[in-house]
């Protein structure tokens, strides 16, 4: 055993000393390589996949936020001429029911102008054959009461003149009582 | 033969000790010094570059199954140990502690390998290398970040008060500069020493008492003893892992400690 360090010469370390003093020096300079390689080569090529395996996700989310960007612009959209289809509709409706409304207004005044009108032209014929009737009337009924009237006081009648004249006075008389009653 | 007794008494076994850790020359007309626990650390430290150079090779973003262990691992020491615990600061000592885990995982699993069957670090003098560069990376840490001022931050804890400072600043020189490197040291040798001592003795023993001639029991005893010393094999993988673990961690918090602002 070769002595290591000179105080611990005189303790017997059993297995903790070390069997030749070259150990200590081989392990710090197999590690020293090791690490000189780590530091040099293997950490920074790691390092480098990481950076750009981060970048190229980072990348992906920037897709990934623009899409969802272009998207949401896109529904935004789509709502926004939903709702000017939906005021569009709902102005159409209202015109429609103005429309409607004013349309049949229309045609209750026309029905009723109509029917007013067919009313008074039927007044109107109504009168001019009833005056026409009672002038009908009159000259029938004139003749028949002369025609009476001569049948029941002789011939004395036949005297138009004079005839005429009392039908017209009955006729008078008739009229009057027909209006006070 | 009477029945009950250690086969010592035939005087032909001679119990696994001390003695089976020390190697001769590996080669004829070579110094002593290079033996099998140097030639198994020089081909470790060889084992450990030529892995990691082939597995930095061609690194691609979407990894294939090879480069996903070489991932698996060196995540393990970066995000693991080296992030978790130096934070901001563990770029700059992660190249030394990727090397030390895998240096030590690697010499320790030589323990179960059937090429070598013997741990490297089961030899004292290489777990006292690592310790000692260990101790320079974390007082080195220390003394770059803040001079001298390094020592008063070690030594004298916040909030101490001055009459218990000729107590408290030789216990936290003892700990801080002496302690923490021999434990460090010593508890990676000791972990091997003892596992491959217990392996020695169920392999040697168990192979013994498997030849002894006339006695059935003996036999049995010793094929249960070499079977199970393959459990302790297997226990001995997990636990050369743990002790590359352990080293790493503690290398890495030792650095935390000297580097952190506040204590």
């Amino acid at each position: 055993m070769v002595p290591a360090f000179g105080v611990l010469q005189e303790i017997d370390l059993g297995p903790l000393a070390p069997h030749y003093l070259s150990e200590i020096i081989v392990g710090i300079v197999l590690m020293l390589l090791i690490f000189v390689v780590m530091w040099k080569f293997i950490v920074p090529a790691f390092e480098k996949m990481y950076e750009e395996r981060s970048n190229q996700i980072e990348g992906g989310m920037q897709r990934a936020a623009a899409a969802e960007a272009k998207a949401e612009a896109a529904l935004a959209e789509y709502n926004a001429q939903l709702s000017t289809a939906r005021e569009e509709a709902a102005r159409i409706r209202e015109d429609a029911k103005n429309s409607g409304a004013q349309i049949l207004a229309e045609a209750r005044d026309k029905a009723a102008k109509e029917s007013a009108r067919i009313l008074e032209s039927g007044r109107t014929q109504l009168e001019a054959e009833r005056s026409q009737l009672i002038l009908q009337l009159r000259g029938e009924v004139g003749g028949l009461a002369t025609t009476l009237a001569g049948k029941i006081v002789g011939e004395s009648l036949t005297d138009d003149e004079r005839a005429n004249r009392t039908v017209d006075a009955f006729l008078a008389e008739l009229e009057t009582s027909g209006s006070v009653r | 033969m009477r029945p009950g007794l250690l086969p010592l008494e035939d005087g032909g076994y001679t119990p696994p000790g001390v003695d089976d850790f020390k190697f001769g020359a590996a080669f004829a007309g070579f110094p002593d010094w290079i033996n099998k626990p140097f030639l198994q650390a020089v081909i470790g430290a060889l084992l450990v570059i030529l892995l990691w150079w082939w597995a930095s090779r061609r690194l691609k973003t979407k990894p294939g199954k090879g480069q996903f262990l070489a991932e698996y691992v060196y995540e393990f020491v970066r995000n693991g140990i080296a992030r978790d615990i130096l934070h901001h600061d563990f770029r700059r000592f992660l190249p030394y502690l990727v090397g030390l885990f895998s240096f030590i995982l690697v010499n320790n699993w030589f323990g179960e390998l059937f090429l070598f069957m013997y741990p490297t670090f089961s030899n004292v003098g290489y777990a006292y290398g690592l310790a000692i560069l260990s101790w320079l990376i974390y007082v080195g840490a220390g003394f770059k970040k803040f001079g001298f001022g390094f020592l008063r931050r070690s030594l004298i804890p916040e909030g101490v008060p001055p009459y218990l400072l000729p107590l408290i600043i030789p216990l936290e020189f003892l700990a801080t500069f002496i302690t923490r490197p021999v434990t460090l040291a010593l508890r990676l040798f000791a972990n091997l020493f003892a596992g491959h001592l217990v392996v020695v003795v169920f392999v040697v023993g168990g192979g013994y008492l498997l030849t002894v001639q006339d006695n059935l029991f003996y036999n049995v005893a010793g094929g249960v003893s070499l079977l199970f010393s393959i459990i302790i094999l297997f226990l001995e993988l997990f636990i050369g892992a743990l002790q590359a673990y352990i080293f790493t961690v503690l290398t890495a918090q030792y650095v935390s400690t000297s580097i952190s602002e506040a204590h």
